[in-house]
């Protein structure tokens, strides 16, 4: 796998490593957020803790779509499912994702309605073709990464004439996300998340470039190092970030050049933008709602956006659904806990019987500790 | 053939015929759907008789016994079918215990309208891989289910055999100490699978590693008699065959990433579906654990026969109590190999 690799190379982590060693300052902590999912998988996943100093610790921040998907949504998608008799296609990752009542998706499938795992949204066009008499339903979910592909599925629609397609948008924008993260406590009066530096997102940057996080130095003083998700892309953002800390600087930083431009794909967003507006707000798991932080489809679209189409989503926007009172995924999810301070993890919560969206995708922080990293929390116990 | 032609009307349509209710029925029809289809292929003087089972005498000693159902989709794959996968999966259930498989039945679910030539290449597979291994298929049935009540084919594969003398292996005899073997790539036929199904076609040149591993098990134990585990890494991969006798043995295991034999293709299939090569189906492949010192002679005969050239060691058996598999990554950190969480699923973002 060439060019991929290069970029688990042992030699060059230990390089990184020993660089990371000699430049941190043994005074003080570095707390570093690692925005999104993918870099959480990563850093368990290749075991990148174990090459960081001891003051050095990662924060597992918001970046997993599903993670902070409001539970009140899948109520909505199940809700359609239901009343409308709709052929619901998801991403897989989806059906898993703890609903009001003890349900899921996974399980409503089972009772019969009809959800489809789909890889494209060209798999869901294709459905619709396929089945005319139907109503079908994109589920489309994820940050700007995974918009392009919605909006040219919407407008591919158009083209055909396809009357029975719609999309159900739950987009999110990450820039906000990251607003609402510094925000969010603040707001509810409780003490800041304490956060020296963020790892920027790695995919989102391809499409929106590195310009929208300058607000993050400027307006709330965090360096923030673009970083892409190999574990060397992870390793060499991290020794950046400590650079910035010692040296009293804050910027934005790009890593992940080989993808990554300051103004990033253009194509993409003049496609976005023609499809989709933002909405005034949207609720995020754990963050509550945030201004400006989602996408939703333009009224020229209207025929083709499910929220217009039926009635089960009239009032999508009035819908709240109380998570379980012990699930600690809002304060993980903020970095204010870690996934091993929640009463429910491995007590009735794991990958297998999710209570908390956390534990759902693999990319999500509690998923990622029980499956990497419980035996650290064992270890660690052991010593104490 | 004459006496087969008098009785039936006309010879079976297997070119463009259809299964249909009657075929299950036990009447005219399933008798020359067994005579023409399934006995032409898989013709032996056991089965040939036509008795509901199949008579025949067993050395003395330890017998083994297993059973396996098939409901794999796609029906045909890049490197085999459904009906070899029957006979591969069954046998290689019989042999993880030590013993040389003897005899087979295959029991057959069909789904009305499924058509005749399509079964008949599964047959085929089926007769070829049971020549190939020396197994012969001795006894079955066959059921028709109305449309929309089955998936094509279901097959259902029981297998019988005897253990030889002195043989003790079984998933609760790893040992601290003892050296994790297998016996080539992982992941190869989970990624031909994946290549071929609906939505989700790719080219690759990736091929089902489905093979029986009888012959394999036979070589390794005559060099190294005291094997301890034997298993095939089939649903959930090698991780999941590693965490099941870690639990069943009440021991933690040790492994190195960089040991583990992973084919290129299957790595780069791997990584642009999001998943883990080590949650990846195999279907010719096995985990060995035997004592340290036999490591080395059970990795030589494995690698000395056609099935195992790509054999390596890959670990250790530890103590830990938590029953943990612990795995050292290429990149240098440490990270824990769990149990696989429902089906692996390709990343969304």
């Amino acid at each position: 796998m060439k060019y991929i690799e290069e970029f688990r190379e042992q030699g060059l982590a230990r390089n990184i490593a020993a660089n990371i060693a000699a430049e941190v300052d043994p005074g003080r902590e570095y707390r570093l957020m690692e925005f999104c999912g993918g870099h959480t998988h990563a850093i368990f996943r290749y075991g990148v803790q174990d090459l960081m100093p001891g003051n050095v610790g990662f924060i597992h921040g918001p970046g997993c779509p599903v993670c902070v998907l409001p539970m009140a949504r899948i109520d909505l998608a199940i809700r359609l499912l239901r009343e409308e008799n709709v052929i619901l296609c998801i991403y897989a990752d989806l059906l898993r994702v703890p609903a009001s009542g003890r349900q899921s998706l996974m399980k409503v499938k089972a009772e019969g309605a009809d959800v489809r795992m789909v890889y494209s949204t060209q798999d869901a066009l294709k459905i619709a073709r396929e089945n005319p008499g139907r109503e079908v339903v994109f589920f489309a979910i994820g940050f700007e990464t995974t918009t392009p592909p919605t909006a040219v599925a919407i407008r591919q629609a158009r083209a055909e004439n396809l009357g029975n397609f719609s999309v159900f948008c739950n987009h999110v924008l990450t820039p906000a996300a990251m607003t609402g993260l510094l925000d969010a406590p603040r707001a509810a009066g409780e003490e800041p998340v304490q956060i020296d530096g963020f790892l920027g997102p790695s995919h989102v940057s391809s499409i929106i470039g590195s310009r929208p996080y300058e607000f993050v130095p400027e307006r709330y003083g965090k360096p923030v190092v673009i970083a892409g998700f190999e574990p060397l892309d992870v390793m060499q953002a991290t020794l950046m970030l400590i650079r910035q800390l010692n040296e009293g600087r804050c910027e934005v930083e790009n890593e992940y050049t080989r993808v990554v431009s300051r103004e990033g794909n253009r194509k993409a967003c003049d496609l976005v933008e023609q499809v989709f507006e933002v909405r005034e707000q949207f609720e995020w798991r754990g963050l509550g709602h945030i201004a400006h932080s989602a996408l939703r489809i333009r009224p020229e679209y209207a025929d083709l956006d499910a929220e217009r189409r039926f009635a089960a989503l009239a009032d999508a926007d009035a819908l709240i659904a109380a998570d379980n009172k012990a699930c600690e995924c809002p304060s993980i999810l903020r970095g204010a806990k870690k996934p091993v301070d929640c009463k429910l993890f491995g007590n009735g919560c794991t990958p297998e019987t999710p209570m908390g969206s956390c534990m759902v995708s693999s990319e999500g922080a509690c998923a990622a500790y029980w499956s990497y990293g419980r035996f650290r929390q064992d270890a660690q116990a052991a010593s104490a | 053939m004459t006496s087969v032609e008098k009785r039936f009307p006309g010879r079976l349509p297997i070119r463009d015929g259809k299964v249909d209710m009657s075929h299950g029925s036990g009447g005219r029809a399933s008798a020359q759907l067994i005579e023409e289809l399934f006995l032409r292929h898989l013709d032996n003087d056991l089965l040939r008789r036509g008795d509901d089972s199949a008579q025949f005498g067993v050395p003395a000693g330890r017998m083994v016994m297993s059973t396996d159902c098939h409901v794999i989709s796609p029906l045909f794959f890049p490197g085999g079918d459904i009906g070899a996968l029957a006979v591969h999966g069954t046998l290689n259930d019989v042999a993880m215990s030590g013993a040389t498989p003897l005899y087979l039945a295959a029991g057959f679910i069909l789904e009305e309208g499924f058509p005749l030539a399509d079964l008949e290449r599964i047959v085929a597979g089926m007769a070829a891989a049971a020549t190939a291994a020396g197994v012969p298929v001795v006894t079955g049935d066959t059921k028709v289910v109305e449309k929309g009540k089955g998936d094509g084919v279901f097959i259902t594969t029981t297998g019988i055999g005897m253990v030889p003398p002195g043989v003790e292996i079984a998933g609760d005899r790893a040992r601290p100490g003892d050296a994790i073997l297998v016996s080539g790539t992982i992941g190869d036929h989970g990624v031909a699978i994946m290549s071929s199904r609906e939505n989700l076609e790719f080219d690759t040149t990736i091929t089902s590693d489905s093979a029986a591993l009888h012959t394999l098990v036979a070589q390794v134990l005559g060099a190294a008699p005291d094997i301890h585990c034997l298993r095939d890494p089939t649903r959930g991969g090698l991780a999941t065959t590693l965490n099941e006798l870690a639990r069943q043995s009440r021991v933690g295991m040790r492994i190195r990433e960089s040991g583990i034999p992973v084919r290129g293709a299957v790595k780069s299939a791997c990584e642009l579906l999001g998943l883990d090569p080590l949650y990846v189906a195999n279907e010719g492949k096995l985990v060995c654990i035997c004592p340290a010192p036999q490591a080395a002679a059970a990795l030589a005969a494995m690698r000395a026969h056609p099935l195992g050239g790509e054999a390596a060691v890959i670990g250790e058996v530890v103590e830990d109590p938590h029953h943990f598999v612990q795995m050292e990554t290429t990149f240098g950190g440490q990270r824990i190999v769990d149990w696989l969480a429902g089906e692996q699923l390709p990343r969304i973002c």
